[in-house]
């Protein structure tokens, strides 16, 4: 049991039986997290470093947590974008990591592509915690986790995803995995937060937010940078708001029961009104509770788990 | 006298437009003669290229060799020998060095040290605005007077138009080409790579093609307005080709270049990440390269440039977003050329031959030497037959930042023969 992989650099090339295992494994491995000591002891003696060169505290709090749980070491090595220019470079980073023995680093970056240098030039396993535009696989699969355990299945769920799709990494991770998957997804954003010739890959995209949402299982909504308006992108916060907002009128084209996502962190009243995000659809909080387990699984089928570890979970 | 005769030539001279079978005797730097059965004398050094094509030597208008300024990447010497081997016996040294060449001192540096260090010649381009600031025109006559052949701010547009239309006004002076890279900075937006499918799914930034349309549209405008010669630089877009091929029909004076990673490679090759495919402007999608193969083929594009920017290790082995942009392809050239546009494309030879040499020469308004005795004998010499792989291992050039290492190109350089001289090859 484990993955076949060397690294988790995104879902796109990522198959099903990949992402069933990977589930239904944090799915078991979740249990861990409401138990009165909070630890087994499946990965001791494997290293974990997380390195991270953007800002993050929840992504890289719950990577951490979930070696913790596992009896894992984990380090984290915190590294300013500025010093990249003139600091070390990011191979020599990882030749250092990697004489250190460590198993897995989990690199976030704000250049799309740098998880791929570090894998290619690593011993050690990488996993990608957000790249660029590019990938935020962990993200994804706490997202399918979350979908799973709510409605049963992931397979002909119509999912919304609305917000600025264009410098969205968690929105790209979420289209390949869930399209892999078989739901249904739609990407809804203005048009000039929609990047080019995505429609090539096989995506959906509505420019209209209620044609989007409208019988959807699940909405999730994304993070509008406000730094975004500044660039011309969006005339205003007021307009993106009443546009591609998330509010209870919205919310009730969409299926009765459907879910309310976010990757956090929120920007009440802008993306989402405030009483959505804390209604009974809404899952963002148990979204972070899965995260800690997508990530334990991760660790436990890249870290090669002793053989008894699911007993012992 | 130094005799060198070249035996069972397949010339190829688009010069004299005449493909023939000949003999070809070299004495001192000059063609003696060119004539069948020529019989060696005692000191004749013979070389027999049956099977091989003889052509008039190749021009590379547009290359960086990076001295003065980032010797650590390129010089003189090694850029020239990476031009030989590339099957060239001049090339355009373009401006942008530290400093740039934008006075007459360090035009007769670039000459100085050509004649110095160089394996083959070299002809300096001069900056069109003082620094490469897009401000001040430099001194035209000044410069012409000191040896450029053209004018360009290569690696940077020059972006206030009033100052491209004083420019291409100014540069009637001197009946130099403005060669400009057409590149609205704005509309590029910092991108790293060509925009579209594969920008998105691998989440780079995009350049988009109209950052280029836009420039070279406002550029053969100020061109017609004013008169000027102009050359497009590194022409990449589908859109561009269709504006230069319309301008051309309507007499205006404007030329353009395509470098052979714009005809023989897609942006698909990003995927990866490889950093040896960045290069500005980008590696494009399918529907451009289509439009630049075409365009080259129906003389649209007068002249194959390698644009050639070597850079060193440290340059590229990073993130893609921080690596430099550039392509150390003028050892790549040909082959790519030889192995696109004559096997697949079935471009006739001559044609192909003239995008290297009469067309480039035109752009330049040089009086362009074809094979004929008393010329002075620089020689480019074909292998259409022969199957090697891209090293980059192997290259001359200091910069090993080649996207086509490890593909197998038929048809390549094997000698190139500079002022009698065989100066690569055996």
């Amino acid at each position: 049991m484990g993955i076949k992989r060397k690294d988790l650099l995104g879902l796109q090339n990522v198959t099903k039986q990949e992402i069933e295992l990977i589930l239904q494994t944090a799915d078991s491995l979740k249990e861990i997290m409401n138990r009165d000591i909070k630890k087994v002891p499946t990965l001791r003696g494997r290293t974990v470093v997380t390195l991270f060169y953007e800002p993050s505290t929840r992504t890289r709090t719950s990577f951490e947590l979930a070696g913790k749980f596992m009896s894992a070491d984990t380090s984290s090595l915190s590294v300013a974008t500025s010093s990249v220019v003139k600091g070390e470079t990011l191979i020599d980073t990882g030749k250092t990591l990697d004489a250190m023995a460590t198993d897995i680093v989990i690199i976030r970056h704000s250049a799309a592509g740098a998880p791929a240098l570090l894998a290619k030039t690593m011993k050690a396993r990488v996993i990608n915690a957000g790249d660029g535009y590019h990938e935020h696989p962990t993200q994804a699969l706490l997202d399918m986790l979350t979908m799973k355990q709510h409605l049963g299945k992931i397979e002909g769920l119509k999912v919304a995803i609305v917000g600025d799709i264009a410098h969205s990494r968690v929105a790209r991770s979420n289209f390949w995995g869930l399209t892999t998957m078989g739901a249904d997804v739609v990407l809804c954003g203005p048009p000039t937060l929609i990047p080019r010739d995505l429609t090539k890959a096989g995506a959906k995209i509505v420019l209209n937010m209620d044609e989007a949402v409208k019988d959807a299982d699940v909405v999730m909504m994304l993070r509008v940078q406000l730094e975004r308006q500044q660039k011309g992108l969006f005339p205003s916060i007021r307009e993106y708001s009443q546009f591609y907002g998330l509010n209870k009128e919205r919310l009730s084209l969409a299926k009765a029961n459907a879910l309310v996502m976010h990757p956090g962190p929120m920007n009440r009243g802008i993306e989402i009104t405030s009483d959505i995000a804390d209604s009974v659809q809404s899952v963002i909080e148990e979204q972070v509770t899965n995260g800690v387990a997508v990530r334990m699984a991760l660790l436990y089928l890249m870290g090669g788990g002793v053989s008894d570890a699911s007993a012992s979970a | 006298m130094p005799q060198l005769l070249l035996k069972n030539c397949q010339i190829v001279d688009p010069a004299a437009k005449k493909e023939y079978f000949s003999d070809i005797l070299i004495i001192e730097n000059k063609i003696r003669t060119i004539a069948r059965d020529l019989q060696p004398g005692p000191d004749t050094k013979v070389i027999d290229l049956q099977g091989k094509i003889v052509a008039p030597g190749f021009i590379d208008i547009h290359v960086h060799l990076r001295e003065p300024g980032d010797e650590d990447k390129e010089t003189i010497a090694t850029g020239t020998m990476a031009a030989a081997r590339g099957g060239f016996t001049s090339v355009v040294a373009m401006p942008n060095t530290k400093p740039a060449i934008d006075n007459e001192a360090a035009v007769e540096y670039i000459k100085c040290k050509a004649l110095s260090d160089g394996i083959i010649e070299v002809l300096p381009c001069a900056a069109i605005t003082k620094g490469r600031k897009g401000e001040e025109i430099s001194e035209y006559g000044i410069l012409k007077k000191a040896g450029a052949v053209a004018l360009s701010d290569d690696g940077d547009p020059v972006a206030n138009p009033e100052v491209m239309r004083r420019a291409m006004e100014y540069s009637l002076l001197v009946n130099l080409p403005i060669i400009s890279h057409c590149e609205d900075k704005n509309l590029a937006g910092g991108g790293a790579m060509h925009e579209g499918y594969y920008s998105t799914i691998l989440g780079l930034k995009g350049i988009p093609c109209l950052a280029e349309d836009v420039q070279v549209a406002r550029d053969i405008a100020l061109a017609e307005y004013t008169g000027a010669k102009l050359h497009i630089a590194h022409i990449s877009t589908a859109g561009s080709v269709e504006l230069v091929r319309t301008a051309k029909k309507k007499g205006i004076r404007v030329t353009a270049e395509a470098a052979p990673h714009h005809f023989a490679l897609t942006d698909a090759e990003v995927v990866g990440y490889n950093t040896n495919t960045k290069v500005n402007p980008p590696l494009r999608s399918e529907e451009h390269v289509k439009a630049i193969i075409e365009a080259i083929l129906d003389g649209t594009i007068d002249a194959i440039a390698s644009d050639h920017a070597p850079h060193t290790v440290e340059n590229k082995n990073v993130e893609y977003d921080y690596a430099s942009f550039g392509i150390s392809g003028i050892e790549t050239s040909v082959a790519a050329a030889l192995d696109v546009l004559y096997h697949q494309k079935k471009m006739p030879l001559i044609d192909l031959i003239s995008r290297y040499t009469t067309g480039p020469a035109s752009v330049l308004g040089l009086d362009y030497q074809g094979l004929e005795p008393g010329r002075t004998a620089n020689l480019t010499i074909l292998d259409l037959e022969q199957i090697k792989r891209v090293d980059v291992n192997s290259f001359a050039s200091k910069g090993k930042n080649n996207p086509f290492h490890g593909r197998e190109f038929k048809g390549w350089p094997v000698m190139t023969i500079y002022q009698g001289k065989v100066v690569v090859g055996n």
